[in-house]
């Protein structure tokens, strides 16, 4: 007989009808579905979108962001060759120095390590400077006054027309500096910016040996194009150690640093949204396993498989479409709410609009999720037997394994192609892409071992209650495998957060206990050096370091000068090395933070002929240089010839004066330098006292206060990490409305099991216990399952990621895991209520209905 | 007289496990053209099979069945549904409604299934035949057990079939009700000239049939003529 399909009969507005009319009387079932995934698509559609809208603000407000069209900087002052080339770009519109330097307020007995920036000309060309009066930004050069960053003017008290005294020059205060081209917002919070006219820069007295600072020249040239401007004169700067920065060039860099932050929070969003299509799979198995019968009596009426199989894939996919519409919408409300979150973090205000590439990835992402994990239970219907209709139970379904092998590859191709559509990068997507599966798999095998492990060891001599709810994880039709990756998925996301984030602040809190160093003291000059110890000591502080530091470049490494290396494209010695400025030191031994790996250490020489020095581990990879190659040095125009002599390891995380380059003692006693101090304050009072002392006396001395710090750190990385938690919080919903969704879902049969034992004569409370049990077993699986990944997880970002020893904190122990628990018994118990309430006969009738 | 079903020589077994069970053997029979005719026989004799395989919903391992002319052991799953949706009917023991359908919906489905567009309106006539003008927006869930049975019947001629099937078609039903529902049946099946094919404990019922065919153990013992 010739297949003359049904379809061109009843076309796909049949279809559609019979998707309608079946999908409203299940509406319920439905909704349970979407809410699954709204979170999820929330959670992408916000972050990307917020990302996309950040992304493009930077780049409309990149010459804001600078101030002007490009700049020149250098931590030198320009030489001649500099200068040329800048008199040829027509001569710069704007100049700055820029240094930290300690600041007192004088009628204020308070002080604090700032950011000065000496600023002449008309800077900033694009953008404002704002300030508080506003006025104050276009008069502060003509009044020779200075704009204080508004946070410190609120911290000290501090008003217009109070003092602030930098170095030698005590200058009015004219407003409050808010914003400012050019000063980014986290380096800001460790030392804040306050603005100067230009020509009290040399008058502050500060400009000497030892003192770090950037020489900048702002151009404002929109008409010049920039491209070529790079190609003539970058390479020509770079041998005067000079940079030209533009301003596309920069705000790229600046986006680049935030997109990766971005796509971070993304994979987190995604990860809720991947437990919601978890939770989908797993009703949308329920919701099909009731609609075969239907699929069957079709059959038997004269529907094609194709038929059956579209009339719920259709509805699967209308689903998906709202939630995807719904999820949307919501994240595009939830954008919103991110300029508040993170505007202590954000380079610049951010105005949010819509993004249409975001919007439709929101939508095809709830369709494509939904249809993809539903594909399986879906394929169920194709499957069914119209026998089935007539009373006669067929085995299971024999569903092909190519087709499960196929939706499964469709859904690992999905995820990676998602994660690469995030992140651009093949390996990352793949590794993300593992990590899922492996995850997944692990707590699903978990889960499966379990209840074989309690098929075979079943405990027989315990008491009915405890045997029926053991009974209960892997009754027919149990939603234990689901309940157990949930949860654990959502366990394991939250303490893994919970661990990276202390690993990260117990790296940087290690050396600020007990009597170790807590305050570093820069700048010091030789002919200083007494007196300010003096200081320390009359304030009751003890001197813990005397580090002396002589500056140098490198002149010649392995026998090529620093220009032979420049001009050979083939050399892979990296870059920074041949313009850095080297701050080095010299002692006869090692300390705490650094691990001889390689060659031999030499404490002190009588000759410097060829000075035997330790390098770091690093260096030595930049420079590509090994034990007994050549370094040349040139310190402040006199040569000396050095070997590396051993390699060593250095550990920066301690917060301690630490250097790359180590002399022996017996060469530099003599070269010109300057002195870098330690101390221990033991409280905030002697640290601010001691502070005014130095600042009052030395003001050249730049003081480095590590508990502030330290505290900025804490402050800026739980903000960070509230970020990460408000994300993962989406996982945590999703995965208690997967839990609902499962609940509810067995909730017939546990109704029909407890309905049944009552009849027998079960008391409420013995029913009561038995459903209890079962949530405590569920929750005490996924939770403990999901905080021991996330031990062995964070122990692998600590040792690849981190470097650095991982202890583990208890409180995921101690409150993560009774609260997962008690949250999965809670959610359990609430939908059990009617089970435990009323009669039998009454829930039997209701159920049936 | 021309025979709208012929059955030869009919073999169907079923797996249990790994165990092999033997459900039909060597069945032959054939039904002409307006006939009514009964499947009798003990639980486990087989009859629901027999209807099953008479319908095309399953295939038998030997043996052919000739459907309206086509044979059906050799076409596909959808030239079987396709073959049922326009010349076979079903009632079933347990009505088999489509629970998320109301009743007008239930019966206009095999009509849409054919493109029918006046499928909404033959649905609501066949209903009012069978004294459910008042139950059309009815879900299954809110109609008793006879009413269900008659909105399956409306629905299994609503195609004007060529046969009908009927499996156990009284058995939910209370002894008062499955008589009127088996009065609708025999009238609407004279009325539209269908060829009937019943499945039955019932030998009272199958004593109204023309033709009845005794099964036992999977095997026909009696092949009886009523005149």
């Amino acid at each position: 007989m010739a297949q003359n399909s049904n379809m061109s009969k009843v076309g796909f507005s049949w279809l559609l009808k019979m998707a309608h009319r079946d999908g409203k009387a299940s509406w319920k079932k439905l909704t349970l579905f979407m809410a699954s995934i709204v979170l999820g698509i929330a959670a992408v559609v916000s972050i990307q979108s917020f990302s996309e809208n950040l992304k493009e603000n930077i780049a409309l407000q990149s010459k804001s962001l600078m101030g002007s069209d490009f700049k020149i900087d250098s931590n030198k002052a320009p030489n001649e060759k500099v200068t040329t080339i800048m008199d040829s770009l027509g001569g710069a519109d704007a100049r700055e120095i820029n240094f930290a330097s300690m600041a007192a307020f004088p009628n204020h007995e308070g002080s604090k390590l700032v950011q000065i920036r000496g600023i002449e000309g008309g800077f900033p060309f694009y953008g404002t400077i704002e300030t508080e009066p506003k006025t104050a930004a276009s008069t502060y050069q003509n009044q020779s006054s200075a704009l204080v960053d508004a946070t410190v003017m609120l911290q000290f008290g501090l008003k217009v027309g109070d003092s602030i005294k930098i170095g030698n020059v005590t200058l009015p205060i004219g407003g409050a500096l808010k914003s400012v081209a050019g000063s980014r917002s986290i380096f800001s919070s460790i030392a804040p910016p306050v603005v100067i006219p230009y020509q009290f820069i040399e008058a502050s007295g500060l400009v000497q040996m030892g003192s770090r600072l950037d020489y900048v020249y702002y151009f404002a040239q929109p008409d010049t194009d920039l491209d070529l401007l790079q190609k003539a004169i970058d390479d020509k700067l770079d041998l005067e150690d000079a940079d030209l920065d533009i301003h596309t060039t920069t705000s790229e860099r600046l986006g680049r640093r935030y997109e990766n932050f971005g796509k971070f929070l993304n994979l987190v969003a995604f990860i809720a949204l991947l437990l919601g299509c978890v939770g989908i799979a797993s009703a949308v198995h329920i919701y099909i396993k009731e609609k075969l019968r239907s699929v069957a009596i079709l059959k038997c009426l004269g529907a094609s498989k194709k038929q059956t199989f579209l009339i719920y894939l259709i509805q699967i996919a209308f689903i998906g479409l709202l939630s995807g519409i719904i999820g949307t919408l919501l994240g595009l409300v939830l954008q919103q709410l991110f300029p508040y979150i993170l505007q202590d973090l954000l380079p610049l205000n951010v105005q949010i609009t819509l993004v249409p590439k975001t919007i439709y990835a929101g939508i095809l992402l709830g369709i494509f999720m939904s249809v993809l994990f539903a594909l399986y239970p879906l394929i169920g219907t194709i499957y069914t037997s119209p026998l089935q209709a007539l009373r006669i139970q067929e085995d299971d379904n024999p569903r092909s394994i190519k087709a499960g092998l196929l939706v499964l590859s469709a859904i690992f191709g999905f995820i990676f192609l998602f994660a690469f559509w995030l992140l651009r990068n093949i390996s990352f997507s793949l590794v993300f892409l593992i990590g899922i599966i492996i995850t997944f798999s692990i707590l699903g095998g978990i889960a499966h071992g379990v209840m074989k492990a309690i098929k075979k060891f079943f405990p027989h001599s315990w008491g009915f209650v405890a045997r029926t709810s053991l009974l209960n994880l892997y009754r027919p039709q149990n939603q234990t495998l689901i309940l157990v990756i949930t949860i654990g998925v959502g366990t394991f996301l939250i303490s893994t957060l919970y661990f990276s984030k202390n690993l990260l602040l117990s790296q940087a809190t290690i050396e600020a206990k007990a009597n170790s160093v807590n305050m570093i003291l820069l700048d010091i000059q030789k002919e200083q050096t007494e007196d300010v110890e003096k200081t320390i000591t009359d304030n009751g502080q003890p001197v813990i370091d005397n580090i002396p530091i002589v500056t140098m470049r490198m002149q010649s490494i392995a026998g090529k000068t620093i220009n032979q290396i420049r001009e050979d494209s083939t050399s892979k010695i990296n870059r920074w090395i041949l313009s850095h400025e080297f701050r080095v030191t010299y002692r006869d031994s090692l300390i705490d933070s650094e691990t001889l790996t390689s060659g031999e250490f030499t404490p002190r020489v009588t000759t410097t002929d060829l000075v035997p020095i330790s390098v770091s581990d690093n260096l030595a990879e930049d420079a590509k240089v090994v034990v007994g190659d050549s370094i040349t040095f040139n310190v402040q125009g006199v040569l000396i010839n050095t070997i590396v002599g051993s390699i060593r390891q250095v550990d920066w995380s301690r917060m301690q004066p630490n250097f790359t380059v180590l002399f022996p003692k017996g060469v530099l006693e003599n070269a010109p330098q300057f002195n870098v101090f330690t101390t221990h304050v033991p409280n905030e009072q002697a640290s601010a006292n001691l502070q005014q002392d130095l600042v009052k006396k030395y003001p050249n001395v730049s003081i480095l206060d590590l508990r502030q710090i330290l505290n900025t750190v804490e402050k800026l990385l739980n903000k960070i990490a509230w970020i990460i938690n408000f994300m993962a919080f989406f996982s945590i919903l999703t995965g208690v409305i997967v839990l609902l969704g499962a609940v509810r879902t067995s909730k017939h049969q546990r109704i029909k099991e407890s309905v049944l034992l009552r009849t027998l004569g079960a008391k409420s409370h013995q029913i009561l216990k038995i459903i209890a049990l079962e949530y405590t077993y569920l929750g005490v699986i996924g939770g403990f399952t999901g905080i021991i990944l996330s031990l062995i997880g964070s122990q692998l970002l600590a040792l690849w990621i981190f470097e650095a020893p991982f202890t583990p904190s208890i409180v995921p122990f101690v409150v993560l895991f009774p609260g997962i628990t008690f949250l999965v018994l809670a959610i359990g118990m609430a939908n059990s209520r009617s089970v435990i309430k009323r009669p039998p006969l009454e829930v039997l009738r209701k159920e049936a209905s | 007289m021309v025979k709208i079903l012929n059955v030869k020589n009919l073999e169907k077994s079923y797996f249990s496990g790994s165990k092999k069970l033997s459900i039909l053997k060597d069945i032959s029979f054939s039904v002409e053209e307006k006939e009514t005719f009964s499947i009798v026989g003990p639980s486990g004799s087989g009859k629901t099979t027999i209807l099953g395989l008479c319908a095309g919903l399953d295939k038998p391992d030997s043996g052919t069945i000739e459907l309206c002319g086509t044979e059906i052991s050799t076409l596909s799953e959808d030239e079987r549904a396709q073959l049922r949706g326009q010349k076979v009917g079903f009632i079933f023991q347990d009505f088999q409604l489509l629970q998320t359908l109301t009743a007008l919906e239930n019966v206009a489905v095999p009509l849409e299934l054919q493109g029918d567009k006046q499928a909404t309106h033959k649905a609501k006539a066949l209903l009012e035949k069978v004294g459910l003008a008042d139950r059309l927006g009815h879900y299954p869930s809110q109609l008793s057990g006879g009413e269900q049975q008659r909105v399956a019947l409306a629905r299994a001629f609503s195609n004007n079939p060529t046969i009908l099937f009927a499996d156990e078609p009284t058995g939910n039903l209370d002894a008062k009700t499955g008589e009127k529902v088996i009065q609708l049946l025999f009238d609407l099946n004279k009325e539209l000239g269908t060829t009937l094919v019943i499945v039955t404990h019932d030998i009272e019922l199958a004593q109204k049939t023309k033709h009845i065919l005794r099964l036992k153990g999977g095997s026909i013992i009696e092949n009886t003529t009523l005149v």
